[in-house]
C-alpha cells in the first residue's frame, strides 16, 4: 500500500506541478487534446446523426460500422497513423476522432429515433416543415441523448489520450510512460489519479448538461432512469426490441 | 415452459463452458511459467525473458535455441519492457535469464561506480551483481547507447564530442526512449559530467527508425541510437564522442538465475557469447531494421550458422 | 504478403494468445454482471451505489491497472491474469448497467404473472426475466465483447503480448505491415466473437428469430449507450 502514500505524496509536492514537464502543464495539454478531438468528432458525427437518425437512410450500414469502429485497436491505430505521418498532434489527434465518432453519433441517431414518431407527425401537421420538425421539435427532444453520446466520448476520449501518449506527446499519459519503464509507481499511480479525477469532474459536468437540456415532462433522457414494476411493459418492449417498427 | 427448461439448460451449459474456459486460459502458450496457480514450469527448463526492442529480443531467442539445442528446455517472453521492469521480473521469477549490456546493468545495481574498460566493467558487474543472480561470461560483442547528431549539424557547429554541446547556443533536445531522462549516461549524466541542459524527447523506439527519422527532420538535435544500429552508418550520423566516459562499456552479458545456472547452461551459454561479436550484433540488427525478419527468425539462422 | 508467410507461425501464437486473453474477461464480467444488475434494480440506494462505482470503475485508464494489479492482488508482473482481471473489471462494469436495464426492461405485469403461477423468485428470475432480458444482455455483450478485444492490445505495453505485440514490433522498425497485421488480425478476433455471441444468441432466443431486427436493434440501442474503447 506504500505505493499509494507515495502517489499522494507525488500528487501534492508543489515541484511535480510546475514547469513545462509539471502536472498543471501536462493537464492543460490534455484538456486541450481532448477538447479539440470531441470537437471535431461533433462537427462530424453530430449532423451524420441527425441525418439518419431523421431519414431512417444509412442506418444498416452505420450501426455494424460504428461497431467496427469500436473494434479498432487505439494503439495500433495511433501507431499506425504515426508511422504514415510522422510526429506531432496530427496522427493521434485523427486516431482519436475516429474512436470517437461512434458514440457520438450513435448517441445522435438513436436520439432522433427515441423521439416519438406521432409527435413529429403532429409538428408536421401544424405547419412545420421536416426542417422546421428537426430543429425545433425533434433535436430538443433528442438533445438529452445526444449529450449523453458525447458524454460517453468523454470518457472514453480523456482515457484514451493517455495510450496514446506512446509517442512523444504531452499530455497525462506522460506520466504513464515515462513512470513505466523505471517503474515509478508513484509517479505512474499519481498520475492515473489526475486522470481519473480528469474523467470524473467532466463526466459529471455533462451529466448536469445532460439535465439542463433535458425539456420538462420528457422521458427519453431518463431511459438509464428506468425503474423497475410498476411501468407500463408495452411501452418498454418497443423501446427495447422494436424501435423501426 | 418447455422451451424455458431448455432455456435454461443451454444457459448451464453456456456457463459451464464459460467456465472450462476461463481455468483454459492459465494455459496461455505465451505464459509459460508465470502463472501463480503453482502450475510451476517443469525444473531445469529456463524461461528468457528479453527488453522491449529488437536486439535484445534475437539475443533472447538466440540463448532459447542454443539451449534447446544442447537439451535445455527454454521459452522466451519477449518485449517486456526496459531494465526495471524486466529485473523485476527476474527477482519475481517470471524470468530466469536475460540478455544485458555489462555497463548499462552495472550502473543500475550501482550508480555510483565508473571503471573504465570493459574488463574493469565485468569485473565492478560481477562483484555489483545482487545474490542469487549471477552473469556469466560476457561476450566480446559491444552495444552502447550513443549520442548522434546529423552531419550538417556537426559541420555547421563543429561539434563532434560532448564536450563541443556546452558552446552551443540553441536549445537541445534529445530524441531518446523514456526512462533516458533518468539513466546516469542520459540527460542528468549530460547535465553533471558535461554541463550541458538538454530535454528529452521520449521516443518509445529505442533509438530505432522513428529516432532516426526525428533527428533528419529536425524534431531533435541528438538522438540515442545504440551503437550497432546500421542507420549510423547508412543516415551518415556522427556519432559525438565521450571523452569523460560518461557511457561505459556495454559488452553483451548473460543475466541469470543462479539456481536455473547449471553447469550445461552455462557452458552452452558461455559458448554462444563468444560468438557474438559487434559485426555479429549489427548483421543481426541489420536483418530486423533493414530485412524486416520477425526475432525468432534471425536467431535461429544464426544458432544454425554458428553450428550449436 | 510474404512477410505474413514467412512469420505464420509467430502470427497464430499471438492470435491465439490474444483469443485466449479475451475469452475470461468477456464471460466473467457477464456472469458478474448477473446478480449485482438485479441487485441495482432492487433498492434505491444499491443502484445509486452500483452504478456510480461502475462508473467510477469504467474511468480508469487501463495501462495504470494493468500495472497496479500485481500489488492489488499479489500476482507476478508478467502474469496474463493482471490484464484479464483489469478487463473483467471494465467488462464488469460496462455490462452492469446494460444488465440493470435489460432486467428493468421486463414489464412488472410479466414478473407479477410469474409470480402468481408459482414461480419463487429465483426461478423467476432465472425462468423468465432473464430470457425475457436476452436480447438487451446479448447487446451488451457484444459491446463489451469487441471492447475487450481491443483492449488486450494494451496488455503488450506491459509485457503481457497478444496481436498487440506487432504495433510495438512495428513502431520500433518503422514496419507498416506488421501494424497493419496487428490491426486485420485484432480486428478479425471481435468479428469472430461478434458474429458467434449473435449465433449463440439466436440459439437461446429462438423467439427473436421471429421478429425482424429485434437483435439488431438492440444492438444499436446498446451502442448508443456505451463508450467502450480508451
Amino acid at each position: 500500500m506504500n505505493s499509494y502514500t507515495a502517489a499522494f505524496a507525488w500528487l501534492f509536492s508543489g515541484k511535480n506541478w510546475a514547469g513545462p514537464t509539471g502536472i498543471g502543464q501536462r493537464l492543460v495539454e490534455h484538456l486541450g487534446y481532448s477538447a479539440l478531438t470531441l470537437l471535431i468528432a461533433i462537427v462530424i458525427a453530430v449532423p451524420l446523426g441527425l441525418y439518419i437518425g431523421h431519414t431512417g437512410r444509412g442506418r444498416a450500414v452505420v450501426v455494424p460500422f460504428t461497431g467496427a469502429l469500436r473494434a479498432l485497436p487505439t494503439l495500433g491505430l495511433v501507431i499506425l497513423l504515426a508511422l504514415w505521418l510522422g510526429f506531432g498532434l496530427t496522427p493521434p489527434l485523427i486516431a482519436l476522432v475516429i474512436l470517437a465518432i461512434p458514440p457520438v453519433l450513435a448517441g445522435a441517431y438513436s436520439g432522433i429515433e427515441s423521439v416519438d414518431r406521432e409527435t413529429v407527425d403532429a409538428a408536421r401537421s401544424i405547419g412545420f416543415t421536416g426542417w422546421g420538425a428537426l430543429w425545433q421539435v425533434e433535436v430538443p427532444l433528442a438533445l438529452p441523448l445526444i449529450v449523453g453520446g458525447v458524454r460517453s466520448a468523454v470518457l472514453q476520449v480523456v482515457a484514451t489520450w493517455t495510450v496514446a501518449a506512446y509517442l512523444p506527446l504531452g499530455g497525462l499519459g506522460r506520466f504513464l510512460y515515462d513512470g513505466l519503464p523505471v517503474r515509478d509507481y508513484a509517479e505512474m499511480l499519481g498520475g492515473s489519479i489526475v486522470v481519473i479525477a480528469l474523467a470524473l469532474a467532466l463526466d459529471g459536468a455533462f451529466a448536469l448538461v445532460q439535465r439542463a437540456v433535458t425539456p420538462r415532462g420528457v422521458v427519453a433522457g431518463r431511459v438509464s432512469d428506468i425503474r423497475t414494476s410498476t411501468q407500463s411493459p408495452d411501452r418498454k418492449e418497443r423501446t427495447w426490441l422494436a424501435p423501426e417498427a | 415452459m418447455a422451451r424455458t427448461r431448455g432455456m435454461i439448460a443451454a444457459a448451464g451449459t453456456l456457463a459451464l463452458a464459460a467456465l472450462a474456459l476461463t481455468a483454459c486460459s492459465s494455459g496461455n502458450p505465451l505464459a509459460t511459467g508465470g502463472s501463480t496457480s503453482g502450475a510451476k514450469a517443469p525444473a531445469g527448463s529456463i524461461t528468457v525473458g528479453s527488453a522491449a526492442f529488437p536486439e535484445s529480443e534475437i539475443l533472447a531467442y538466440i540463448y532459447a535455441d542454443a539451449l534447446t539445442d544442447a537439451g535445455v528446455k527454454a521459452t522466451v517472453k519477449p518485449n517486456i519492457g526496459q531494465r526495471d521492469v524486466y529485473i523485476a521480473a527476474l527477482k519475481d521469477g517470471s524470468i530466469d535469464l536475460v540478455p544485458e549490456y555489462t555497463g548499462n546493468l552495472l550502473q543500475y545495481f550501482d550508480q555510483s561506480q565508473n571503471p573504465q574498460g570493459a574488463d574493469a566493467v565485468y569485473a565492478a558487474l560481477q562483484k555489483a551483481t545482487p545474490a542469487g543472480f549471477e552473469v556469466l561470461d560476457q561476450a566480446p560483442g559491444s552495444d552502447a547507447d550513443s549520442y548522434n547528431v546529423t552531419k550538417k549539424f556537426s559541420e555547421d557547429n563543429h561539434i563532434t564530442s560532448l564536450s563541443d554541446l556546452a558552446g552551443y547556443k540553441g536549445s537541445l533536445k534529445v530524441g531518446a526512449n523514456s526512462e533516458f531522462g533518468t539513466r546516469p549516461y542520459g540527460i542528468p549524466g549530460l547535465k553533471s559530467d558535461y554541463g550541458v541542459t538538454a530535454t528529452l524527447v521520449a521516443i518509445a523506439d529505442s533509438g530505432g527508425p522513428n529516432t532516426q527519422k526525428a533527428l533528419q527532420d529536425g524534431t531533435v538535435q541528438l538522438a540515442d541510437i545504440y551503437s550497432t544500429d546500421p542507420s549510423i552508418k547508412a543516415d551518415g550520423f556522427v556519432t559525438l564522442s565521450d571523452p569523460k566516459n560518461m557511457i561505459l562499456a556495454q559488452n553483451v552479458v548473460p543475466l541469470i538465475n543462479s539456481s536455473k545456472a547449471s553447469a550445461k547452461v552455462k557452458d552452452t551459454l558461455n559458448k554462444v557469447s563468444t560468438k557474438i561479436t559487434t559485426d555479429a550484433l549489427i548483421d543481426i540488427n541489420t536483418k530486423s531494421a533493414v530485412d524486416k525478419e520477425s526475432a525468432d527468425a534471425i536467431a535461429s539462422a544464426w544458432v544454425k550458422a554458428n553450428g550449436f | 504478403m510474404t512477410w505474413l508467410a514467412g512469420n505464420w507461425p509467430q502470427l497464430v501464437d499471438y492470435g491465439l494468445a490474444h483469443v485466449l486473453l479475451s475469452i475470461p474477461p468477456i464471460i466473467v464480467g457477464f456472469l458478474l454482471s448477473l446478480p449485482f444488475g438485479w441487485l441495482a434494480n432492487r433498492y434505491r440506494v444499491s443502484r445509486g451505489v452500483l452504478l456510480t462505482l461502475g462508473g467510477i470503475l469504467y474511468a480508469i485508464p487501463s495501462l495504470p491497472l494493468f500495472v497496479l494489479l500485481p500489488s492489488l492482488i499479489g500476482t507476478k508482473i508478467l502474469d496474463p491474469l493482471n490484464v484479464e482481471v483489469a478487463l473483467t473489471i471494465y467488462a464488469f462494469a460496462l455490462m452492469l448497467r446494460t444488465t440493470a436495464d435489460g432486467l428493468a426492461s421486463v414489464g412488472g405485469d410479466v414478473k407479477l404473472s410469474a409470480t402468481a403461477v408459482g414461480y419463487g423468485a429465483f426461478r423467476r428470475f432465472v425462468g423468465v426475466e432473464l430470457p425475457l432480458a436476452g436480447p438487451v444482455l446479448l447487446a451488451g455483450i457484444r459491446v463489451v465483447s469487441v471492447s475487450t478485444v481491443s483492449l488486450v492490445t494494451i496488455g503488450s505495453v506491459i509485457g503481457v503480448n497478444s496481436l498487440g505485440f506487432f504495433f510495438l514490433d512495428g513502431y520500433q522498425r518503422s514496419f507498416f505491415t506488421e501494424v497493419w497485421v496487428g490491426i486485420g488480425g485484432t480486428l478479425l478476433i471481435a468479428l469472430v466473437f461478434d458474429a458467434l455471441l449473435v449465433l449463440a444468441g439466436r440459439a437461446l432466443m429462438p423467439w427473436t428469430r421471429t421478429r425482424r431486427g429485434a437483435l439488431t436493434a438492440a444492438y444499436g440501442r446498446a451502442q448508443s449507450r456505451w463508450a467502450v474503447l480508451r
